[in-house]
């Protein structure tokens, strides 16, 4: 409004001053506004009041823990003195989760490539249907798939990983079985293919028809126009896809809970039978926690909150790198 | 370089639609042709089928002859993308490659093409900028974004990108019709000096930008809404827009069109 001129702020009030005593907002929009308004600040207080519910609890059971809460790898909330740290859960957490990124995203973007580019438009829509029906499957369904299906597989399969790539200390040690962090993390990859897949796919959709016919007119080939056109612009989308996953696979509980067998302490053979997450550790202990227990568990969910934070934030940060090249 | 282009009984449809109708003529090399025509005729689907990309429409199909010198397009042995690299285009709407900078849309199609060595690339990058008339606009910023030059810079960048593989054809789709007029009559300029190499094809809405920039004219038209589009005629420029064979071209050209 800077720029407009007296004479046309001058005509402005003269049009507006007999309706000056009307009100401009009619009753829809006042009510509208205040529902929208409403539910957007709704969110924020939900949000500040999980931080507080899960500080609050938290608290006390950190007062009164006798280990180190960031570096210590037992969990011991209800023994006298309560002793427990978080080190093992974060690192069963974010192994498994990114392993389970690593082998998900590279599948996730072929289905979608395919889909989008390769398949005939009936195979798509086929395709599509029974990729997005994987993310209806249920939890529990995919963690009872994998302690009694994909398990008994993983073992051979560890068991090969381990002779050949053992001397790479991630893939190393003795014993490799099969409720290992490498069998959580290949069923957490299934659980997370879906929304990684979609997410993709709607961006390669977006991908301006001119910049698929810039390519193919050069004389590219289906795969070059692909790597021309549709990857660079579809970066950004794939990297917050498969971070979202990221944060899917940090939280999800039960699948992996029934998939890991508990065997203390940090072992970065993740090959072998072991491992705990944030998640599957609340799952498994909250029952049976004393009031220091729950409060432990809690202090490690707030944990688990800030990480999955970080990594949304770190997503944005990605996405938003890219601004010179629209 | 710059072949020669016959068509003969050319016809193109859009899944059942038949979009254009039973074209014949031919395009000289080393000048300009024009096509002009009411929207809708089927101009620039015949330009697309003149380098296989109008069969990148899902259900388009193409029957007839186009021969590019001695060679049938259209014939089962010859493959689309290689036409393509022989035939380039220019669209509508500037489409300079948005994550690339200026640098790569220029050799994109030559990385394409397997040029790797870069005292080599880095030499027809610059001669194509410059057969563009780009060159001393952009020379300092080369590693800098194309999609922020502007439109009609944009446009010149993606002639520079056709001309880049040398091919023998170039097929410009309406290249002016999104630029002001300065930049217009830079491409127009550049189509003048182009045509020493090339044999260009040219689709336009504009009768004078045809009669400026065209050795011959060709005028589509279309008997009805659903009905195919024809060609209706085409000679020298000069014939086309002074003494027209056809009563339907004289009315076009003259603004008598219902």
């Amino acid at each position: 409004m800077s720029s407009e001129t007296g004479v046309e702020a001058a005509a402005a009030t003269r049009r507006r001053t007999p309706s000056l005593r009307m009100s401009t907002g009619r009753a829809g929009d006042k009510i509208f506004v205040s529902a929208a308004r409403g539910s957007g600040l709704t969110v924020l207080a939900i949000m500040a009041a999980i931080a507080v519910f899960l500080v609050w609890k938290a608290i006390p059971a950190l007062q009164d823990n006798k280990a180190n809460f960031l570096t210590a790898e037992e969990w011991n909330p209800n023994a006298v003195p309560p002793r427990f740290g978080i080190a093992q859960l974060a690192f069963g957490t974010i192994v498994s989760s990114l392993l389970a990124m690593l082998i998900a995203t590279p599948v996730a973007v072929g289905i979608a490539l395919f889909i989008s580019f390769y398949s005939s438009r009936k195979l798509a829509s086929v395709l599509g249907y029974v990729v997005d029906l994987l993310a209806a499957v249920p939890s529990i369904v995919y963690g009872l798939w994998g302690l009694i299906f994909l398990s008994k597989h993983m073992e051979g399969i560890s068991k090969f990983l381990n002779s050949v790539l053992g001397w790479i200390p991630l893939f190393g040690g003795d014993s490799p079985g099969k409720n290992s962090i490498f069998t959580a993390g290949v069923v957490l990859a299934i659980m997370i293919l879906p929304i990684i897949s979609s997410i993709t796919r709607e961006v390669f959709l977006q991908v301006p028809r001119a910049n698929v016919e810039a390519a193919l007119a050069l004389g590219a080939t289906r795969w070059e126009m692909i790597r021309l056109s549709v990857l660079p612009y579809g970066r950004s989308g794939m990297i917050g896809a498969s971070m979202l996953g990221l944060g899917r696979a940090m939280g999800e509980t039960i699948a992996v809970a029934m998939v890991l067998t508990f065997v203390p302490g940090i072992n970065v053979h993740i090959l072998e039978n072991g491992g705990s997450t944030f998640a599957s550790n609340i799952a498994n202990s909250f029952s049976e926690a004393s009031e220091t227990g729950r409060g432990a568990l809690i202090a490690s969910g707030l944990v688990l909150f800030v990480i999955t934070l970080l990594v949304n934030m770190a997503a944005r940060a990605v996405v938003a790198r890219r601004k010179e090249f629209v | 370089m710059a072949k020669r282009i016959e068509v003969s009984g050319l016809h193109a449809y859009y899944g059942g639609v038949h979009a254009i109708e039973d074209i014949s003529m031919t395009v000289e090399p080393r000048s300009v042709t024009a096509f002009i025509g009411p929207s809708g005729c089927g101009k620039s689907t015949f330009l697309r089928t003149l380098n296989r990309m109008h069969e990148v429409i899902p259900g388009a199909r193409v029957e007839g002859k186009v021969m590019l010198d001695d060679e049938d397009l259209y014939a089962s042995s010859v493959d689309p993308v290689a036409v393509r690299r022989v035939v380039g285009m220019v669209f509508q709407r500037p489409n300079p490659f948005p994550t690339m900078s200026i640098y790569d849309n220029v050799a994109a199609g030559l990385k394409l093409n397997g040029v790797r060595r870069k005292s080599q690339l880095d030499e027809i990058v610059e001669s194509s900028l410059q057969g563009a008339n780009l060159w001393n606009e952009v020379k300092d910023r080369l590693g800098k974004p194309g999609a922020g030059l502007s439109g009609g810079q944009q446009q010149r960048l993606c002639i520079a990108r056709a001309i880049a593989v040398q091919p023998q054809v170039l097929l410009m789709d309406e290249p002016c019709s999104a630029l002001d007029p300065i930049s217009t009559l830079a491409i127009e300029d550049l189509i003048g000096k182009l045509k020493s190499q090339y044999t260009i094809v040219i689709v336009t809405h504009n009768m004078q930008q045809a009669a400026r920039v065209s050795d011959r004219t060709a005028f589509f038209n279309i008997a009805g809404t659903g009905k195919p589009g024809k060609l209706i005629e085409i000679d020298d420029t000069s014939k086309i827009f002074t003494n027209p064979e056809q009563k339907a071209t004289e009315d076009y050209i003259t603004g008598r069109f219902g």
